[in-house]
């Protein structure tokens, strides 16, 4: 399986993602932001970072770059797009995800682990996974995610909600809920759930000795659904 | 010509910082402070001489890059 990783200035979690992607058997290539061709590819990444210095709204210029035509018309045709963190923004700001990523609601840049619930396994990004709780890592300052009351409407009825934010027995409440976002969302889908936007970094989470593997699970998981 | 535009949070939208600098400006003794609420001001030359057109061009800035209009409202003065 062929995947790219988009490269934005300011982006820090790319390399990282490349490790992870090629761990598991993806054939992966870097992307510069300032290319407008995509190469062949089974899944494209945007990762985790401060693109742009998070001027203007995180992920607001990234959204505007060369190369997002391209992966906006890769997303549309149906190929599988997933971000993390600043990737997740970024796709916000595109639109090809609803609402927007705001400061974190205790003003604070939150990095640790946590765990997430995996609401909708009916797309490639979970189909068969074999945990519903991961643990996985989080290090941001705009991670709060708010949408309108009606676009949240629609997110449920058409179960787009990917991950909600819980405790390690993956009980979904307030306390477990690290950033502030509308009823513990850490990440979405589109509606035809081939585009994945979230917060947590399951490629931080691949290494027994210095992490976790909840990340593994996800990565190998994911392999298996596009094979 | 010279374009002014001022983009804000929507009212109901939660602005951290905003409420940090008033619970800073209560400390302080501004006790009579109610409510801040935090936004972004930007001055755009525009290489138009004609006002409405530069107007024009203004608004189609906001929309498309300067306000994320989820959460935020702009205003040209």
């Amino acid at each position: 399986m062929n995947s790219s990783v988009i490269i934005f200035p300011g982006s820090n979690c790319d390399r990282d993602m490349d490790v992870a992607l090629k761990k598991f058997g993806f054939k992966n290539k870097m992307v510069w932001h300032d290319d407008d061709k995509l190469p062949k590819s089974d899944l494209i990444v945007l990762p985790g970072g401060f693109s742009y210095g998070d001027y203007l709204r995180c992920g607001s210029i990234a959204g505007k770059s060369k190369i997002i035509q391209s992966v906006i018309n890769f997303a549309n045709s149906g190929g599988l797009v997933l971000g993390i963190c600043n990737g997740f923004q970024i796709l916000t700001e595109t639109g090809l995800l609803k609402g927007v990523l705001q400061q974190n609601k205790n003003i604070e840049f939150i990095c640790k682990n946590i765990f997430v619930k995996i609401n909708n396994i009916e797309n490639k990004f979970f189909e068969n996974i074999d945990k519903d709780v991961l643990e996985l890592h989080i290090a941001h300052n705009e991670g709060n995610y708010f949408c309108t009351e009606d676009e949240l409407k629609s997110l449920e009825d058409n179960n787009q909600i990917a991950a909600y934010y819980c405790g390690s027995d993956g009980k979904i409440d307030e306390k477990s809920n690290p950033n502030g976002a509308i009823k513990n969302i850490a990440g979405i889908f589109n509606e035809k759930k081939n585009i994945l936007g979230m917060m947590p970094h399951p490629e931080r989470m691949i290494d027994q000795s210095l992490s976790g593997e909840d990340g593994s699970i996800f990565f190998e998981n994911l392999l298996k659904n596009l094979k | 010509m010279k374009v002014k535009v001022i983009v804000t949070l929507k009212s109901g939208v939660l602005d951290p910082q905003g409420k940090a600098i008033q619970q800073t400006l209560n400390g302080m003794g501004f006790a009579n402070v109610k409510d801040v609420r935090q936004g972004k001001y930007f001055d755009i030359d525009i290489d138009e001489s004609d006002e409405q057109k530069a107007k024009n061009s203004a608004e189609e800035i906001c929309k498309k890059l300067l306000a994320n209009q989820v959460i935020e409202d702009f205003k040209i003065i």
